[in-house]
């Protein structure tokens, strides 16, 4: 038997078979959308070369060249594929070392939000009643301040730096996952399988856990994967605006403000941030919808 | 064995209240076999969803064994009286294997010898250990409602409460599962109380019979009589003459 | 002469494994009377109901030998004659109203909406509509013909979709499981209606449901599906005398409130009934 029979075979004969089995064929259907195969490419690069980052670039992020010959040379200067900043960095090795950071933001956010906000959200739609109330109406008030805003009275408070910002995004950028899983929640609650066991005596915490939120973790991760791109972009927002990552890290937004003072004559100091944030937004934005379709139960069909 | 006496389920929809069950009574016998009959709306569902705790009662008393039941239900109630759910598309976990849906109130009752017990069950309903570990959707509806009635019956409940157990199913599969019912209880001197909106069925499976309508009782009936046509009210014998089909005479 | 006449219709899914057919080469004319098609689920019925109004959902394709109805060939109809002749020549009725009617429209001005697609005036319309809910035995038809769709009881909104299909007098109506979401009772009466409306219109009717008993009580000719293909073709009336081991098979298992059979007898089905 192959392991392509193993894995599809209708009569498992144990947990791991069934649960592989089930992955590979959900693998299969994403397979099928190759945007949603580019989207995955471009995250599995991100990731790459966030890893080897000190192989791949060619020169050091932080120390500049000689600054007298070598500040902002234009793109496919020879050595320098990407031309050249102000300090005379190379903008290709700052744009490698600063997928580190981005993923690192990503990251972080997605195991900071994604929690608080599965367990605001099925808290509440399971109990209902004033813990249903208490709760939401804490997530609209969150959810009234525009993000970027929010975040930035965070960082004010804590004080600007690349980690503050992360967490200041991470709280502010939970409410949505909180509303969703309270929705998935509702529809869950009533239904039979959950009652049965209910019938068996389980506890609220086994149900909610064990029950409630497998079903609701699909829609969350579809929901945070589509986010990425926003959060990335409030990243490099808190960036530009000198709130996160602090010079001469290589944080992509602040790359950004740096090359604005140029963007007319060195249009690439600016531009190179930007495509870059472009693409991996594009990334996550295309794996997101991919997501979605194969993870989705209400879109199959 | 199972005693309900006035029982009142009220639910509260915001501004108004809606009266689900008003004033039921009835005794199920150790062994017995109890049907309940009634259309959509007429409360008989509600009724064993009271008697599990699913739903409120507002009035009225349900005793096991002669102790009224405490609120909320304990543990060991759950070991005693279990439930069959209508919709066996809706009452399995779609992200769940057979194996972790049987597990799972062993788990939470603390039973032992958790592997043989799950092969057991499967036995018992007549699937067998291939059907283990597949999911929901690797199942038909029958096969479904017989992991249904594994998961009832995995914590050897004495009572067993049925909703509609085969109304979502085939009539082919519904004589599939009647059966393994009807098995079941010879074997186990189970208790049932089952539901359904088809007096065939009833008929066929209990002794004893309420038919329900508007949450109420209309009347009780033993099978004899139904099959008498000894029916004491007009809604009983409007409910016989549609369980016959459609007839052209009165057509005109 | 024959309303439909349907030779060797076949509806096809692409699935992982390739094309699947669903309905294998049904046969069948249809004068102006009631015929009813019984199968389990997964026996192609429904299917065979949906590409008779040309609605078989894609990704999947219906091809037939012959597909007539009075004199038109239905498979090469444009999507625009297909406009004209649904609903105002054949119509459908599905098994639950609540997914059939426009939640946020008041039940008469959908019907209303039908009949004036079809080049009614407005107060002719509402005169007409009125009518129609009145021949459904609405009791109320002024109450109904103002009520959303959320407001009425399953029967009720059954009866309105029958109104629906009925404002324009169609010659055909297909009923996909008209009843099984209702009561006993009322399933009766939704039933009466019908009865009334092919006798008094002359409109042939197809009747599809899973329960055996209940069309053959109500239909004059009965077609058993399995597995994609009709495996027998009586007249109600000799449903008693049916020869295919399925046909049997099904009116045996069902229990019946006189029968004491334990256990009841299953069907044990045979690999060549698919054949």
């Amino acid at each position: 038997m192959s392991t392509r029979e193993w894995l599809l075979s209708e009569q498992p004969a144990s947990r791991r078979q069934a649960r592989l089995g089930q992955g590979y064929r959900t693998w299969l259907a994403f397979r099928g959308n190759w945007l949603a195969m580019v989207g995955l490419g471009i995250v599995l690069a991100l990731i790459v070369i966030a890893a080897l980052a000190d192989v791949l670039a060619p020169y050091n992020p932080v120390t500049g060249g000689d600054l007298n010959t070598q500040r902002l040379l234009p793109p496919l200067s020879p050595g320098h594929l990407l031309g050249t900043d102000d300090l005379a960095r190379d903008i290709l090795s700052r744009l490698i070392h600063g997928t580190r950071l981005t993923l690192m933001v990503v990251a972080l956010v997605a195991l900071i939000a994604t929690p608080i906000g599965l367990l605001v959200g099925t808290t509440a739609g399971y109990f209902g009643g004033w813990v249903d109330t208490v709760l939401m109406r804490l997530t609209d008030i969150v959810l009234a301040f525009p993000r970027l805003i929010l975040a930035l009275a965070f960082v004010a408070a804590l004080g600007p730096g690349i980690e503050n910002a992360i967490i200041a995004i991470a709280i502010t950028s939970w409410p949505p996952y909180a509303r969703l899983a309270r929705a998935e929640t509702l529809t869950i609650r009533n239904s039979d399988f959950i009652a049965a066991t209910r019938l068996q005596g389980a506890s609220s915490l086994r149900i909610i856990w064990k029950h409630i939120v497998p079903l609701c973790m699909s829609s969350v991760i579809i929901r945070v994967t589509l986010d990425m791109a926003g959060i990335i972009l409030t990243a490099a927002g808190v960036g530009f605006l000198g709130l996160g990552a602090q010079p001469p890290q290589p944080e992509w937004g602040a790359m950004i403000a740096g090359g604005r003072r140029f963007l007319l004559d060195q249009w690439w100091v600016a531009t190179m941030p930007g495509l870059a944030i472009f693409v991996v937004s594009l990334g996550f934005n295309l794996l997101g919808d991919g997501l979605r379709d194969v993870l989705d139960p209400k879109g199959r069909k | 064995m199972l005693t309900v006496e006035n029982l009142e389920v009220t639910f509260s929809t915001g501004a108004e209240d809606v009266q689900a069950v008003r004033g039921v009574s009835f005794d199920v016998a150790r062994g017995e076999s109890y049907g309940i009959v009634g259309e959509s709306g007429s409360g008989k569902s509600t009724v064993l969803r009271a008697i599990c705790g699913l739903a409120p009662t507002s009035a009225g008393r349900i005793a096991l064994d002669g102790q009224p039941l405490p609120r909320p239900r304990d543990a060991g109630f759950y070991r005693r009286v279990q439930m069959v759910f209508q919709d066996p598309y809706a009452s399995l976990h779609p992200r769940h294997t057979v194996d972790s849906v049987l597990s799972e109130p062993l788990a939470i009752q603390g039973f032992d010898r958790r592997d043989e017990r799950i092969a057991r069950a499967l036995d018992d309903v007549g699937l067998g250990q291939g059907f283990r570990f597949r999911y929901p959707h690797q199942l038909s509806g029958g096969q479904r409602q017989r992991v249904a009635v594994a998961r009832a019956l995995i914590l050897e409940p004495q009572i067993l409460l049925l909703d509609e157990p085969t109304s979502a199913l085939d009539a082919s599969i519904q004589a599939e599962v009647l059966n393994l019912l009807d098995g079941l209880r010879a074997e186990r001197g189970l208790t049932y109380v089952l539901v359904s909106h088809d007096l065939a069925v009833v008929s066929h499976m209990c002794e004893r019979l309420l038919v329900m309508q508007h949450g109420q009782a209309v009347e009780e009936l033993t099978r004899d009589a139904l099959r008498a046509r000894a029916a004491g009210t007009d809604y009983t014998r409007r409910l016989l003459k549609a369980s016959v089909g459609f007839t052209r005479e009165d057509a005109a | 002469m024959s309303l439909l006449a349907v030779e060797n219709l076949r509806v096809t899914f692409p699935t992982r494994q390739g094309p699947s057919e669903v309905v294998r080469g049904v046969c069948f004319t249809l004068g102006r009377e009631r015929l009813g098609i019984v199968g389990e689920s997964g026996s192609g019925k429904s299917q065979t109901g949906r590409a008779l109004l040309g609605l078989t959902p894609a990704p999947g394709w219906a091809s037939a030998d012959r597909l007539e109805f009075d004199g038109t060939d239905l498979r090469s109809l444009s999507a625009r004659d297909w406009r004209r002749l649904r609903g105002k020549r054949m119509s459908m009725v599905m098994q639950d109203p609540k997914f059939s009617l426009n939640p946020v429209m008041a039940v008469g001005k959908q019907l209303m909406e039908v009949l004036r697609i079809h080049g009614a005036g407005r107060a002719e319309a509402r005169r007409a509509a009125l009518e129609m809910l009145e021949a459904v035995q609405i009791r109320d038809p002024e109450r109904v013909f103002r009520a959303y769709p959320h407001e009425l009881s399953g029967g009720m909104g059954q009866r309105v979709m029958i109104a629906m299909m009925l404002v324009s007098a169609p010659d055909l109506l297909i009923a996909d499981e008209p009843t099984s979401a209702l009561d006993v009772t009322i399933q009766i009466e939704v039933l009466r209606i019908l009865d009334k409306l092919v006798s008094e219109r002359g409109m042939g009717l197809i009747f599809i449901s899973h329960d055996l008993r209940l069309v053959s009580s109500f239909c004059d000719r009965v077609l058993v599906m399995y597995a994609g293909r009709v495996v027998e073709e009586l007249r109600a009336a000799d449903l008693g005398q049916a020869r295919h081991p399925y046909t049997q098979g099904l009116l045996n298992c069902l229990p019946q409130i006189d029968g004491d059979r334990r256990p009841l007898p299953v069907l044990n089905r045979e690999a060549s009934w698919a054949e």
